[in-house]
């Protein structure tokens, strides 16, 4: 087998394509209740027996009844939703915000969904149900008072698993394309006629192993609910070319998952249906196909080799899969719909680098996934590229092929950054060379890891905003008390205070995070999930509850650039220069640099001011609040509380800035980013892994933007946050390669589940083989002096502009948001305002 | 520190990431002064050696000023990674290069010294000892040539083209550096086929020439006028569409018998 040899050839997209893809896109997308349904009659039935055990029923109770349906002219089988890009909902991790929502998640700007009145009916009685029983409450109540007050006061919002379930998984595909559900089966079998019933931990190992048998037979179960659906179909079908594809369909399904298979179409149809079945399990979303290019290749090669199939149709195969992971799709509540806009599942898809003895396994397949993506040209899946030095010239730029498009895919990694930092925290050689991507930038190794990546949104300006109000927000005591501001005589001083407001902020989203973990493992564990991941069958355990080799927990933090320009601009104006005082500044950012407060600005300074006044022994009444509201409208729309803005700002502006190749503001940087990483790293989780890093904001640095008040660095109150390690939005005034280099110095190592680097540019930027180049030059180059990840937009901002005006016209206009691509126009206002912002490269 | 890195010279901006002057990712210096006058330059403001206030989106910006080659290599020095990777460097432009020669050479041997690849882009309106001083330390000249007919050149650009063409020869029959030949397509100025013609044709005499790039006429200088109280001689006149250029192209590729470009 040639592991240095591919075809990269362009294969033609069939005309099955566009026309898969509009079916899917025909209607909005649409909630249904079957599963909700299914799942409560299931536990009614299992009241008080083992979780685990009612865990698996539950899954098999769905799969036995829950509505199927083959699309028009499909391949590959297997729909969730009888609506195309339907949703389910799963009541057992939380359900109130739905029903809250039940009359507005239809009109919301981000990701709105249809709901009918029986649906809605149904769900509502569903529902009831699970009043006391979901993961969520659980969570709740395993936090301490102070966490739950930081959370109100959003510091950090670890709303992703608080409400919905995990995800963030690659499984062991691998292994049931080789042996089937049925060959998994027989090792829990095996496992279990192994174990005495008088080890100390055979309940819990006996009941697991039980619970994955009935998994992996509920999946054979429902594939051959889609063998006998399509035999229906075909014996109905007057169209000859489709009755032989729906025979070949039944075929299919009657063979895997249950069996190993025996050729690549059927492999295709083995893993849409664990794609399609581990997100029926839980709630989860970037549960991600990882490295498709190489479990997939055997199969591949070995139909090519003996004529089986032709490459004409492996394309159209993983076109259709590339459709299918578009007809998945999830319901959040509408403010973390803001923050993972445009209906995206994260379903992270890895082409190109190295293997575990560290040689380049770029493949036939390699090429195909890149042309998959050109020719489906849809968000899904997130698709990504591996980069290292041996990586094929041509492989990149055909990678930028897809850049060049427009559609913000694909991502490009370095292999070189991501393989030690992953040694870093333990992970060996071999499996750090196997990694591959979940989610939006998150690295892992596949089958072995419970990342818990993604695990909270981590605001780095809100402990600033402490720092300056002695750790109060809106007259609650929120962080530390670490001193009055204006006191502070020493830069030293004050960025310690920083730092204390950081680490008690780190260590309440730590209580935050380990609650939540716990509340899964005990209310959600996921047998069918855990019987594709290393080692939970020999520790008999579920991900949940520690079953994973690797277990980490990943929160990220962003507004790096704010909070390097915040604290560079106080150390050179307040304590270098002297051209201001720490009051002046303090009271600019109160004021929000005398720009307008809104009411709850208002509310929140009134609120400060009474307990302050509490706290010192004074009587605050009614008419004492009416008193220091008056005052702070009146002081907000003083004359001269606009002019300092005005001149402070301007003050701000002229400090250099982080994203412009300046070593001692990178240096500073770097310092600041510390602050978050190194404390992090330090706690444990309940699955016996340690916390690591991220530092990208998925979309949430609009949202949680909005939840910020002024910074030091000139931002105004809630507006958006950087985004991710990227400079803020415009500060960036030397160039790409500048900015590149700005971003290289921080530590992209001690962030070991990953970092962010958005770039935008015009198309001309990439505009023929030189531009093509070029543009890998640039990527090369940043990768050489050790970034992590980048991604692009390339699209023109009169595009955008007129993509705001005519939404209707712009239906299919795809632009990478932060760590994955979305639709445009299904972006809310705000955030499509932010992505025209960023600064335009490249002219 | 040598002392040809303390020469100074005047500039009025550096710009990197650019991808269109010269091979790879480049960092452009731009040196104020020119000899020229072009009713089309797009960059007006670095035809004054002297240092001038033009006025950017209504505030006063000072252009130009005094550094030293040193301070510009630190800047040069920057991109480096991305010269490697793409076989990029820096490139002279201006202005016209040649009116500080001392500087001009002197950043380009600090360059060489320093293993980065050179161009420059030039009318080559000097004398030819000038030229010959640096051509060693010179990779890549972007030469430009905009009319053959010295009567029209005179009356668009202020000067006759006769030393500009016999400059070009020499360059050419030096070997010394890899010449490409640019002309801006300038409708109602060089943009008919008979003008394109020549130039193309006087390419091919030149024996040694790598590329022809032919560089629509563009008005994102016309602001700049205005900010610099100075009245926009083009007017309304229009881009020349792809049509034409793509006509012009041809026109160019069969007279010229060498790799022909639109753009740079």
């Amino acid at each position: 087998m040639g592991l240095y040899t591919y075809d990269s050839t362009d294969i033609p997209k069939t005309d099955r394509i566009p026309k898969l893809v509009e079916h899917l896109y025909a209607k909005m997308p649409e909630i249904e209740s079957a599963r909700a349904v299914l799942i409560t009659e299931s536990y009614r039935q299992t009241e008080n027996e083992p979780m685990i055990l009612r865990r698996a029923k539950a899954f098999r109770h769905i799969l036995e009844n829950i509505p199927i349906i083959i699309r028009d002219l499909e391949l590959i089988v297997g729909s969730t939703t009888i609506a195309p890009r339907g949703c389910q909902t799963y009541p057992e991790f939380s359900y109130e915000w739905l029903e809250a929502e039940f009359d507005t998640v239809e009109t919301r700007s981000a990701d709105p969904f249809y709901i009918s009145e029986q649906t809605k009916r149904e769900l509502k009685e569903a529902n009831a149900y699970w009043k006391g029983r979901t993961t969520s409450e659980l969570a709740t109540s395993y936090m301490e008072p102070e966490t739950l007050i930081a959370m109100e006061h959003n510091m950090f919002t670890p709303g992703n698993y608080f409400y919905n379930g995990v995800g963030h998984v690659t499984v062991k595909y691998e292994e049931v394309l080789a042996i089937g559900f049925s060959g998994i089966r027989e090792k829990a079998e095996a496992e279990l006629a192994s174990i005495s019933l008088a080890d100390g931990d055979y309940q819990k190992k006996s009941r697991f192993l039980q619970a994955v048998m009935i998994s992996c037979d509920a999946a054979v179960m429902y594939a051959r609910r889609y063998a006998k659906l399509a035999l229906q179909e075909a014996e109905k079908c007057t169209d000859e070319v489709r009755k032989l594809e729906l025979l070949q369909i039944a075929q299919n399904c009657a063979n895997v998952p249950e069996k190993g298979a025996t050729g690549f179409y059927e492999a295709c149809q083995s893993f849409w249906f664990v794609q399609q079945l581990l997100q029926i399990e839980s709630s989860g979303h970037s549960i991600s196909p990882g490295r498709f290019d190489q479990y997939m290749y055997p199969y591949y090669k070995k139909d090519l080799d003996s004529g089986k199939i032709t490459r004409a149709f492996a394309q159209e195969l993983m076109d259709c899969i590339w459709v299918k992971l578009n007809d998945l799709n999830k319901c959040r509540d509408a403010a973390s719909a803001e923050g993972f806009a445009g209906y995206s599942l994260f379903q992270n898809l890895i082409a190109g680098g190295q293997n575990a003895e560290g040689i380049d396994v770029t493949n036939d397949l390699s090429f195909m996934s890149i042309r998959a993506s050109m020719h489906v040209f849809l968000p899904q899946p997130s698709f990504s590229i591996r980069v290292w030095n041996g990586s094929p010239h041509e492989f990149l730029i055909k990678a930028a092929e897809l850049t060049r498009t427009g559609i913000g895919l694909p991502a490009y990694y370095n292999d070189e950054v991501i393989i030690p930092s992953l040694m870093s925290r333990g992970v060996s050689l071999q499996d750090a060379r196997e990694y591959n991507i979940i989610g939006c930038v998150e690295p892992q190794k596949a089958g072995k890891t419970e990342g818990w990546h993604d695990a909270a949104f981590f605001n780095m300006c809100r402990p600033l905003e402490l720092v300056f109000t002695n750790g109060m927000d809106k007259g609650v005591q929120v962080g530390p008390q670490t001193g009055n501001v204006e006191n502070m005589q020493t830069f030293d001083e004050f960025y310690h205070a920083y730092e204390v407001q950081m680490e008690y902020a780190i260590k309440l989203l730590v209580n935050a995070d380990n609650a939540i973990d716990v509340a899964h493992a005990e209310r959600c564990p996921l047998p069918f999930l855990s019987s594709m991941v290393d080692d939970c069958m020999k520790r008999g355990k579920t991900v949940q509850e520690g079953g994973a080799i690797y277990n980490f927990t990943g929160p990220q933090g962003f507004g790096v650039a704010n909070m390097a320009d915040s604290l560079y601009a106080v150390r050179k104006l307040v304590y270098e220069e002297k051209k201001l005082t720490m009051k002046e500044l303090k009271a600019a950012l109160l004021t929000n640099y005398g720009e307008g407060l809104d009411r709850e600005d208002i509310a929140a300074i009134t609120a400060n001011v009474a307990k302050a006044m509490r706290d010192a022994g004074q009587p605050v009444g009614e008419s004492e609040i009416g008193a220091i509201l008056k005052t702070v409208v009146t002081a907000s729309e003083a004359p001269e509380i606009k002019e300092n803005g005005v001149r402070i700002r301007k003050l701000i502006e002229e400090v250099p800035k982080f994203g412009n190749d300046i070593p001692e503001v990178d240096a500073f940087a770097r310092e600041v980013a510390y602050t978050y990483t190194r404390p992090l790293q330090n706690y444990k989780n309940p699955r016996g892994g340690s916390f690591q890093a991220g530092l990208y904001p998925v979309s949430a640095n609009v949202p949680l933007g909005a939840q910020t008040g002024a910074t030091p660095d000139g931002r105004l109150a809630h507006t958006p946050v950087a985004d991710g390690v990227s400079p803020s939005a415009g500060k960036d005034v030397d160039g790409p390669t500048a900015a590149a280099n700005s971003v290289s110095r921080l530590d992209h190592y001690i962030a070991s589940n990953g970092t962010l680097f958005n770039q935008k540019f015009h198309p001309s930027a990439l505009s023929g083989k030189t531009g093509l180049e070029n543009f890998v030059g640039l990527i090369r180059s940043y990768f050489d002096q050790k970034g992590s990840h980048m991604q692009f937009n390339v699209v023109s901002r009169e595009t955008l502009l007129d993509a705001q005006k005519h939404p209707d016209q712009y239906k299919h206009l795809v632009v990478r948001v932060a760590g994955y691509s979305a639709l445009f126009t299904t972006l809310s206002r705000s955030l499509q305002d932010d992505i025209i912002r960023r600064t335009e490269q490249g002219f | 520190m040598e002392d040809y890195l303390n020469t100074k010279g005047r500039i009025f901006d550096m710009q990197r990431y650019s991808i269109h002057d010269g091979n790879g990712i480049r960092t452009i210096v731009f040196l104020k002064g020119c000899v020229l006058r072009c009713r089309w330059c797009c960059n007006p403001e670095s035809q004054e050696y002297a240092i001038q206030t033009m006025l950017v989106q209504g505030e006063p910006k000072i252009i130009g000023r005094d550094v030293t080659v040193q301070e510009v290599m630190e800047k040069v020095e920057r991109d480096r990674p991305y010269y490697r990777r793409t076989g990029g460097g820096m490139t002279l432009s201006g202005g016209e290069s040649l009116c500080q020669p001392d500087f001009a050479e002197a950043l380009l041997r600090a360059a060489k010294e320093r293993g980065i690849n050179t161009a420059m882009e030039s009318m080559g309106c000097a004398k030819w000892e000038v030229i010959e001083r640096i051509l060693p330390w010179l990779d890549q000249y972007l030469l430009d040539i905009k009319h053959m007919n010295p009567a029209k050149h005179k009356e668009y650009t202020g000067r006759s083209n006769e030393l500009m063409l016999e400059n070009a020869r020499k360059i050419a029959a030096s070997g010394k550096t890899e010449l490409s030949i640019r002309i801006p397509v300038i409708p109602g100025f060089n943009d008919t086929p008979e003008e394109i013609r020549a130039i193309a044709a006087y390419t091919r005499e030149l024996q040694n020439v790598r590329r022809l790039h032919l560089l629509p006429y563009h008005r994102l200088g016309q602001d700049k006028y205005a900010g610099l109280g100075r009245e926009y001689l083009m007017g309304d006149v229009e881009p020349p569409t792809n049509t034409r250029m793509q006509e012009l192209l041809d026109v160019a590729v069969q007279t010229s018998k060498v790799e022909c470009q639109i753009g740079g």
